[in-house]
């Protein structure tokens, strides 16, 4: 097992050196100027020349990665061009802001796509099936932003139950575990959920279809085995699988929503991602998508090694 | 007593001289999606300056705010008076008010101002702010360098002579030196002095300190920055009488609209069109008024261009019904009759009305040409959205359907707000710009040189600066010499009411709308003047 960590921990190696090549060409691919954030489009030739001098976007595309990509591997992601702050310090509030509600938003998730996925699943074809099913399309298919709109109207223009937006009385730095805190987290963890809800109900539910058709479940229920010990096989056998999908879901939510996080005005990766793009913030850009890419690299590493765990059988050659 | 009465007892005290205290707490929303930079050069345009600007700094000149029926003029800020050289026409003096303080305590005197100016215009200086230079330098293009005379006598010397100048001044806020230099020698283990400069730039931007109405009590990024008022402010017109503002920014325009009716705000900036009904049947108001905002589509003179012939240029703009297109925004515009309004000092009386006159439009047409069976195709870009850009999509949907009444065939690319940004400066013949025939991007006209100079001079064609469609006629050069070289301010304003109704006369613009800058808040605040302005002055606002 130790052996097998190591081995797919040295695959990813190829796979961030791909990643930040492709997230700084990316970056430099998009339309518009690198020094919108910090130059006014009615600045000087003169000026703007001085300034891509300044910040080295003068030089050539491939001094500038070598370059960014020697400072990345000292651990040094630069500092936004638009505030000077460090971008590393920006994406570590923002990434931490967006755990909470994607922590939030993965468990509710979770727990009500394994709910309606085994229940669709075990009860195939009839009216619960019907329900279950139709709650999963619903999360897959509502637009995020449409959702969140309509809870903040429900929720906190109508009923005046929660807040709209933000993290807090004070913000995110004077946040504390407390209700006045806690309810700011509800709508915009909510509206996240029911993508991976949905999906991990229509995985769950399939899954738990076919494990139902094999064999060996006949075999147990001919043993005499209660249907509880049969559910307990079935929730076994999926197990593996739900949990690579919760983890796949988690590292999207942890991506942040750029659409959530601007409806709700919350403070996270998502709403860092969005300013750093239309500033073309490109030290803040670029960071924030490796960090946020090699995330998920990891991320899909740590369930590839819990999976191998749970089911030595589909451990990776 | 028991200890959970105590308790009690004890919370209640503390919490209502809190409650009290928070009466004049007002908490706004902004349409940036970040704070505004707060080191004395704010971002974000003109909203920056609305909210990180003028309530933390000063500037040496100011904008008169206290009217909302006049036009907003200069007057004096940091300096009481200011006059040029009778010799030498690019150096200007100004002389400084006393007794004005930093809100760190320290005293505002020329060194100040030499300081301020040098953090752009001086490489070696240690304080030399690489990210201010866009905002700074772009607005006061002709400044040069700053040097103290005495305590309160300081010398600003311009490239070429030009009376513009302390028009344009009004975007240089002046910063606490002193207060940099504390953050700076906090910073004694970074040894590369660019970098220990950037990162007390950082931390002056966290605890900023300025001369302003109000003094920075909190700031969090990209979150809230709040103020206290400014006891000791210097101007006893504009002594705060708020205890508190938060601002938060807010780019969503639901969001801020969702939070103002819950209560979680008290103003909100730019509320969402569709939902104004709303705001009002719930008892919250709107305040709108005229702003030097312009919202154009700015047509290219290139070889081939159908906008070449004066005729067509003016058929198209007296082909818009723009009190229809008004009422499509909820009244939220306002119709144009040039760059600025009649009334404006640099009016001008055109001899060319911009007004709807379906007949006349068509006549010019068909003079030029055209007409029923020989339509003329022109192709114009825009953005979906973007700063000052109101609802461009709409918009120029409205213009497609109305010009189609005066044989034009009007095919309009979208594209994306910064490309759009770009490309003003890149021109109409750059390959970006998809051989269109026009150019939607708004602008402010506060000043003469951003509202006329840079799209009529033949010295600011691509890539110097924004005359994206290459309208060249020497003409308007002289004209623009003749304003910048006159420095009485009523023979500057005489020449530049001459541009301005040159301008409309040869109409190198189709002039849309102006925007009203409106606001939506609850019936608690109070005191609000909106000026005719892009700004407005938080000082004499209250919350009840």
């Amino acid at each position: 097992m130790f052996a097998y960590a190591i081995k797919r921990t040295l695959f990813t190696l190829p796979i961030m050196l791909g990643v930040s090549l492709v997230c700084f060409a990316l970056v430099h691919l998009a339309p518009g100027d690198p020094l919108v954030s910090v130059l006014p489009p009615d600045a000087s030739q003169a000026i703007k020349e001085q300034m891509m001098a300044l910040y080295g976007f003068d030089r050539p595309y491939l001094e500038q990665f070598a370059r960014w990509l020697a400072r990345v591997a000292q651990g040094d992601l630069g500092t936004s061009i638009r505030t000077g702050r460090p971008v590393s310090l920006e994406i570590g509030k923002a990434v931490g802001n967006t755990l909470m509600i994607a922590a939030l938003a993965t468990l509710i998730g979770f727990v009500l796509g394994t709910l309606f996925g085994f229940v669709a699943g075990y009860f195939r074809d009839s009216w619960l099936d019907k329900a279950a099913s139709a709650a999963a399309v619903f999360g897959v298919s509502v637009p995020h932003y449409w959702l969140g709109m309509i809870l903040v109207i429900i929720f906190a223009v109508q009923l005046g139950w929660l807040p709209p937006t933000g993290a807090g009385p004070g913000g995110s730095e004077a946040w504390v575990w407390d209700w006045v805190h806690v309810q700011h987290l509800i709508l915009p963890a909510v509206t996240m959920s029911v993508i991976p809800m949905g999906i991990i109900a229509r995985t769950v539910r399939a899954l738990v279809a076919e494990i139902l058709s094999q064999e060996f479940v006949a075999g147990l229920r001919a043993k005499g085995l209660s249907e509880s010990g049969v559910f307990g096989h079935v929730v076994k056998n999926a197990a593996p699988t739900a949990l690579a999908v919760m983890g796949i879901q988690l590292g999207y939510l942890l991506g942040g929503s750029i659409l959530i996080e601007t409806v709700f005005s919350w403070p996270g990766s998502g709403l860092l991602l969005n300013d750093a793009i239309f500033q073309r913030d490109l030290p803040l850009l670029q960071g924030t998508i490796l960090v946020l890419a090699l995330f998920f690299v990891v991320l899909n590493l740590v369930v590839d090694v819990m999976q191998t765990t749970l089911d030595p059988r589909i451990q990776r050659a | 007593m028991k200890l959970n009465q105590l308790v009690g007892a004890t919370a209640i005290a503390l919490a209502f001289p809190l409650a009290v205290h928070a009466q004049g707490a007002l908490r706004i929303a902004m349409t940036a999606a970040d704070i505004p930079k707060t080191t004395g050069q704010p971002d974000q345009g003109f909203e920056g300056n609305r909210f990180t600007g003028i309530p933390l700094f000063d500037a040496l000149t100011h904008w008169d705010l206290s009217s909302a029926d006049k036009p907003s003029v200069l007057i004096p800020g940091l300096a009481t008076s200011w006059k040029v050289d009778d010799k030498d026409k690019t150096k200007w003096t100004f002389v400084l008010r006393k007794g004005v303080k930093f809100h760190d305590g320290s005293d505002l005197k020329a060194d100040a101002i030499v300081w301020n100016v040098e953090k752009v215009l001086r490489k070696d200086a240690r304080h030399f702010a690489p990210d201010q230079i866009g905002v700074t330098v772009s607005r006061m293009p002709n400044l040069v360098s700053a040097r103290r005379i005495d305590d309160y006598t300081v010398e600003l010397t311009t490239k070429e002579p030009d009376s513009f100048l302390p028009i344009n001044l009004t975007n240089l806020f002046i910063a606490s030196p002193a207060h940099w230099q504390k953050k700076w020698d906090a910073l004694g283990s970074v040894s590369d002095p660019a970098e220990r400069a950037k990162q007390a730039w950082a931390a002056f931007a966290a605890d900023a300190s300025g001369s302003g109405p109000f003094k920075m009590a909190r700031f969090t990024p990209r979150e809230r920055v709040e103020y206290v008022k400014n006891e000791a402010y210097w101007d006893p017109k504009r002594k705060p009488r708020l205890d508190r503002v938060v601002l938060l920014p807010m780019p969503e325009a639901s969001a801020r609209t969702a939070a103002l009716l819950s209560g979680q705000v008290d103003w909100i900036e730019n509320p969402a069109p569709d939902a104004v009904p709303q705001i009002r049947q719930k008892g919250f108001s709107i305040t709108a008024n005229a702003q030097p905002h312009v919202w154009p589509w700015q047509f290219s003179f290139v070889e081939g261009s159908p906008w070449l012939d004066r005729r067509v240029r003016h058929a198209a703009n007296l082909c818009v019904n723009r009190d229809e297109l008004k009422q499509a925004l909820g009244g939220l515009m306002e119709v144009p009759k040039g760059t600025v309004p009649p009334g404006h000092p640099w009016w001008g009386n055109p001899k060319f009305e911009i007004k709807y006159d379906l007949k006349a439009a068509q006549k010019l047409m068909s003079d030029a040409g055209f007409g029923p069976n020989k339509r003329l195709k022109v192709k114009t870009i825009t953005s979906a959205s973007g700063s000052g850009q109101m609802q461009p999509v709409p918009m120029n949907e409205f213009l497609q359907q109305a010009l189609r009444a005066c044989y034009f065939d009007v095919e309009l690319e979208v594209i994306e707000w910064n490309a759009l940004f770009t490309n003003w400066r890149e021109g109409a013949k750059d390959p970006k710009a998809r051989g269109a025939h026009a150019t939607n991007v708004t602008f402010a006209a506060m000043d003469p040189f951003f509202a006329m100079v840079r799209f009529t001079s033949s010295k600011t064609v691509p890539p110097v600066s924004n005359n994206w469609g290459y309208f060249i006629n020497p003409e308007f050069d002289d004209l623009i010499a003749k304003a910048r070289g006159t420095f009485d301010d009523k023979g500057r304003d005489a020449a530049l009411a001459r541009l301005h109704a040159r301008i409309v006369e040869e109409a190198p613009f189709l002039w849309v709308a102006h925007d009203v800058g409106p606001r939506a808040m609850s019936a608690k605040v109070k005191g609000v003047v909106q000026p005719k302005s892009w700004f407005i002055d938080l000082a004499p606002v209250t919350v009840q």
